[in-house]
């Protein structure tokens, strides 16, 4: 009698819990998708405010138009900050990959002194506030006349895009085996003719996703660009801060489509391409 | 095949053995690299500090007059604490995601991946963009306010420091979830298996196996995100107003506005030193995980 009590009770405990567990459930899996959902809201919402026919923000937008994406492309102060922007993260991406792909090879398979040092350094831009170098480079290069224009911009956006290209191609390099160029130089190749043939093909890939971040890293810049930009070499994400500051118009909805589509495009093909290397299980 | 098989390589050029490069390529190889830095950061930034406390003459003045004017004490305190509502709110949000993106298998996990990525890919002017027209007067936060009754009026949202708080705890989210996940991606869902077997409930295995072997991620997540938000310029100069001014914010007034270099120099010694410091112990959090996931 009393074990068959026992066993009852038992069920009945466990069908309460398990209720219990349900509602806990379903509370989670609510929160959950309340938080996704407050993480890619924002990124969504540019893209029917783009399409509107308002011409001042309202939502739900009403009716569909191309005329904020004309209104873009024929502004000469929205292209000529559009272009000023991207031959600056041309030249960024040029200057930054290839002093950060030399400075890794020295810091990851080089004899340095004061190595540790050298590498915080390394990645020092990352870690000190963008607030703190942008008025410090404004402070040193304004009086030198590069503020404004398109050398001081590429110096500017190379130091801040370095950090990354050392660390994307310094991981690639941790994976490469030394053994392989062992055996190149082995078999007679020179220091350099093994770096090319053998170290840079197995790189490659590191050294590509380095100078996509670094194309990002400049032309999605904000702070630094928003205190060296002058009237003349304005980038696009200073045009786009007045803009949003002074003049909210559904053509910065149609600027900022344009640029995610941008930056998702070259992030998402670096993640697939890592995906099916199967570097992404960095085991 | 072993390394010590090989018979000793012939090198041409460099003296060095084991595939290592000599002393010499590599300083030549880094100087490029050193040379950017030196020039386009460390002498300016040192230049700023310099100035605040040598232009024109020896002085601490700048220094003092941080902590003896209350308007500034105020900025500073705000700064500290808007990053840490911004931490704890990102924790508190993000660490479900990241259990949820180790845990869940499938084509689920991919889109929730996709939902903590695509954000932070997207620029950061666009997403502080998007708040501005979500939070504005006529914005779609308010009309579903007023459209549900819960208010007849539209609210004040934007240049509030609630504002400034949501939309920097989303800007920051993905950098709180990246670690967290990366860290239970590694700790085998057979540890909590085992102590469920062993009587545990899952709420108890939870706390008492996943949460522990999961605090070296979340520590460097909350870190990053508090190094980050204690910095943050776009989001506050869009988003708050003169009343939500941080230290970034204060910085940037003072340089553009009132053209304060000095001043400007001693506020961002203050911002320099917290991050620096911040930033050591994210260095010491990091070794910590690393030490895990070898071990």
């Amino acid at each position: 009698m009393a074990e068959a009590d026992l066993a009852l009770a038992e069920r009945v405990a466990n069908v309460r819990s398990r209720a219990g567990l349900d509602v806990a459930r379903i509370l989670v899996i609510l929160g959950l998708g309340l938080v996704l959902f407050f993480l890619i809201l924002p990124t969504l919402i540019v893209v029917p405010m783009s399409v509107g026919t308002a011409s001042y923000i309202s939502f739900p937008p009403e009716g569909f138009t191309l005329r904020w994406y004309i209104a873009y492309f024929r502004d000469p102060s929205w292209m000529s900050a559009t272009w000023f922007s991207l031959r600056i993260a041309g030249v960024t991406t040029l200057a930054a990959t290839v002093i950060g792909t030399l400075a890794a090879i020295a810091l990851v398979r080089g004899r340095l002194p004061g190595k540790e040092l050298l590498q915080a350094f390394t990645i020092a831009p990352l870690v000190v506030p963008h607030i703190v170098i942008a008025v410090a480079f404004y402070l040193t290069f304004a009086p030198l006349g590069l503020t404004g224009n398109f050398y001081g911009f590429a110096i500017a956006h190379t130091m801040l895009a370095v950090p990354y290209v050392v660390i994307t191609v310094g991981a690639a390099l941790q994976r490469f085996d030394p053994a392989l160029e062992l055996a190149a130089l082995n078999c007679g190749a020179t220091r350099l003719q093994a770096f090319f043939h053998v170290v840079l093909p197995n790189i490659l890939p590191g050294v590509a996703a380095g100078a996509v971040f670094a194309f990002l890293a400049s032309f999605d810049e904000a702070t630094v660009a928003f205190f060296i930009s002058g009237i003349e070499g304005k980038t696009i994400t200073r045009k786009m801060f007045e803009d949003i500051d002074f003049n909210l118009t559904p053509v910065i909805a149609a600027v900022s489509t344009v640029l995610t589509l941008i930056s998702l495009t070259l992030m998402g093909t670096i993640e697939i391409a890592r995906r099916r290397s199967g570097a992404g299980s960095d085991h | 095949m072993p390394e010590s098989s090989l018979a000793q390589p012939r090198i041409h050029g460099s003296p060095s053995s084991a595939g290592r490069y000599g002393t010499m390529t590599s300083l030549v190889l880094v100087s490029p690299l050193i040379l950017l830095l030196g020039i386009a950061f460390a002498y300016p930034v040192g230049r700023l500090l310099w100035n605040s406390v040598f232009a024109p003459e020896p002085t601490l003045a700048h220094y003092t007059r941080i902590v003896a004017e209350p308007l500034y004490l105020v900025v500073l305190w705000r700064t500290f604490q808007i990053a840490f509502i911004v931490t704890v709110l990102a924790f508190l949000f993000g660490y479900p995601v990241a259990y949820a993106m180790a845990r869940i298998p499938g084509r689920r996990a991919m889109l929730i991946a996709a939902c903590v990525l695509v954000p932070l890919w997207t620029s950061i002017l666009v997403r502080t963009y998007a708040w501005i027209v979500l939070l504005q007067r006529n914005g779609i936060v308010n009309t579903v306010l007023q459209e549900t009754g819960l208010t007849e009026t539209p609210l004040q949202l934007l240049y509030t420091q609630g504002a400034v708080i949501l939309a920097m705890t989303h800007v920051l989210l993905p950098f709180m979830v990246l670690p967290i996940y990366s860290t239970l991606r590694n700790i085998p869902d057979d540890l909590a298996k085992a102590a469920r077997n062993l009587g545990a409930g899952a709420p108890q295995a939870f706390i008492r196996i996943t949460l522990p072997l999961s605090l070296p991620g979340a520590a460097a997540g909350t870190l990053i995100t508090f190094i980050l938000a204690l910095g943050f310029y776009i989001t506050p100069a869009l988003v708050g107003g003169p009343r939500t001014l941080m230290m970034s914010t204060l910085i940037a007034q003072q340089t553009t506005e009132l053209l304060d270099w000095p001043f400007a120099g001693a506020l961002s010694a203050v911002l320099l030193t917290s991050t620096l410091l911040l930033a050591a112990l994210y260095r010491r959090a990091l070794s910590f995980s690393k030490g895990f996931s070898n071990g």
